[in-house]
């Protein structure tokens, strides 16, 4: 999962090395650093904006260590729906019952169908349906496509996906 | 000058479209050092040989006339064995059961000491290993530009202008006929069953079309491409296929409407090769029209690399044959 977590720094030398360190050391790998020396708070500490990609279940354990450490941790957010992804559908989309599928996938907590078209020329002719799907990751988006992936074999559905090699390309 | 002695076997488009670029480039060839002369040409029927040089334009003027070019009842076996030559260019049709009669042909040619061009997916499809090594042990060039992309070099570009380069994955549209349906569907809304009777009509696509719309051509030129450039060792059964004859032109519409095209797209990668319909960014290069064929290559070094072109036609297959007969005249 994605973190973006507020720090609060006392404003003495090496303090944001002690705050980044248990990040690091928790194999979590971060993605941006917002350090803004002359800002500080009420208390006269130092805020910085940490964003990272960690195990949800070491997210416990890494406020503990930062709190022992000194660092105080103001605010904890997950940063939800980063990546995106639409395809389309085509086949008996009504009567493979599609609010079924839309559901598996949001109830996933980490993808959800944001937006869906459907376009049915006539009934008994076969539908088609433009879908985004949002998720929390790269990853968590792969499993969104593969749950899409499983209800349009089981269902008979024609799912035509993106270009994929663009995405290898930094 | 360089004399190259060549037998054409297969006198279809492909085979016809060698002849006749061979007359219109004489004068081009002679600049570059070269005499290339056809000493034989075989079709189903029999072959012509001749070997102080076949006139090329009696050869098309009987094909045209008769139905056949053979003046004599020697088969294509005989003419690759027994007359000797240096290139045997084997340009006869596909058959993906079991390669033959290409793959026969082009063993024949390997084993009696001939260079090997072809426009032939079959037997490189069913057997790009054991041709590859049986060229090289005997010290022959195998070429196979035509195969792959019509007019569009694609082998020449990875092996020779882009050496160096680790390839991470290429995707491409391979099948034209298949491109032309698609690109008619989403610009006329018409349904598929609609635009495939055009493209018969047209001659675009074949009375039978399962072969393209089913992908399964793509499929055969996408494991070509896997064994020249991945050095996969794979076959046409290790493609994912999905084709394109249950698409509507409403999916069509809605890829439109959020600025994507669906195409037919052969995709090699980590080792995994699939052929499916995608949808494809309306800006990306990929995004190529009407019949053209079209391969993006993503690479370390060079970042990607796209080249399209077109894909069939006899005049235009026959230019990736010429340069082919031309790396091995050059070469050897």
């Amino acid at each position: 999962m994605i973190i973006s977590m507020t720090l609060e720094l006392k404003d003495i030398p090496g303090q944001l090395v002690l705050a980044l360190a248990p990040i690091s050391e928790l194999h979590g790998n971060i993605m941006s650093v917002v350090h803004q020396h002359y800002e500080k708070t009420p208390r006269g500490t130092i805020p910085v904006q940490v964003t990272f990609e960690i195990e949800h279940r070491v997210l416990n354990k890494l406020i503990q260590r930062l709190e022992k450490s000194g660092v105080r941790v103001a605010r904890v957010g997950e940063e939800r729906l980063r990546s995106t992804v639409s395809v389309i559908l085509i086949g008996h989309i009504v009567h493979s019952d599609m609010g079924d599928t839309i559901d598996r996938i949001d109830s996933t907590g980490f993808a959800e169908v944001v937006d869906m078209s459907l376009s049915m020329p006539a009934i008994e002719k076969t539908s088609s349906a433009y879908l985004v799907i949002n998720a929390v990751g790269e990853k968590e988006l792969g499993m969104a496509l593969d749950i899409l992936r499983d209800v349009a074999d089981k269902k008979d559905l024609l799912m035509i996906e993106p270009i994929r090699l663009n995405s290898v390309e930094a | 000058m360089k004399t190259i002695k060549i037998s054409i076997i297969g006198f279809g488009a492909v085979g016809q479209g060698v002849a006749s670029s061979l007359i219109s480039k004489q004068e081009y060839l002679k600049k570059e050092g070269f005499d290339i002369r056809v000493v034989g040409i075989s079709d189903s029927k029999g072959s012509e040989i001749n070997t102080k040089g076949i006139d090329l334009e009696d050869a098309l003027n009987r094909k045209k006339q008769k139905g056949t070019v053979a003046t004599g009842e020697s088969n294509a076996l005989d003419l690759i064995q027994d007359v000797e030559h240096d290139i045997v260019v084997e340009v006869t049709p596909t058959n993906i059961e079991n390669g033959e009669p290409g793959l026969g042909n082009i063993r024949a040619a390997l084993m009696s000491g001939k260079h090997v061009v072809t426009s032939n997916k079959g037997p490189l499809a069913l057997r790009f290993t054991e041709l590859k090594e049986t060229a090289e042990d005997n010290g022959l060039y195998l070429r196979y530009e035509a195969t792959v992309g019509g007019a569009v070099p694609i082998f020449n570009l990875v092996h020779e202008a882009l050496a160096g380069n680790s390839i991470i994955g290429i995707e491409g549209i391979l099948n034209g006929t298949c491109n032309y349906i698609l690109t008619r569907m989403a610009e006329e809304s018409m349904p598929y069953e609609l635009v495939l009777k055009e493209a018969q009509e047209l001659g675009i696509a074949e009375t039978d079309p399962t072969y393209d719309v089913e992908g399964i051509d793509s499929a055969i030129k996408l494991v070509i491409i896997a064994n020249s450039i991945f050095g996969q060792n794979a076959t046409y059964g290790d493609v994912d296929i999905t084709g394109i004859t249950k698409i509507t032109p409403e999916a069509l519409e809605l890829a439109n409407k959020n600025n994507y095209v669906v195409k037919l797209v052969c995709e090699a990668r980590e080792g995994r090769l699939t052929v499916a319909p995608r949808l494809v960014p309306k800006r990306h290069p990929l995004a190529v029209g009407g019949t053209l064929n079209v391969a993006s290559i993503l690479t370390d070094l060079a970042g990607r690399i796209t080249i399209s072109g077109k894909g069939a036609g006899s005049i235009e297959t026959a230019s990736s044959i010429l340069s082919d007969i031309l790396y091995i005249a050059r070469n050897s």
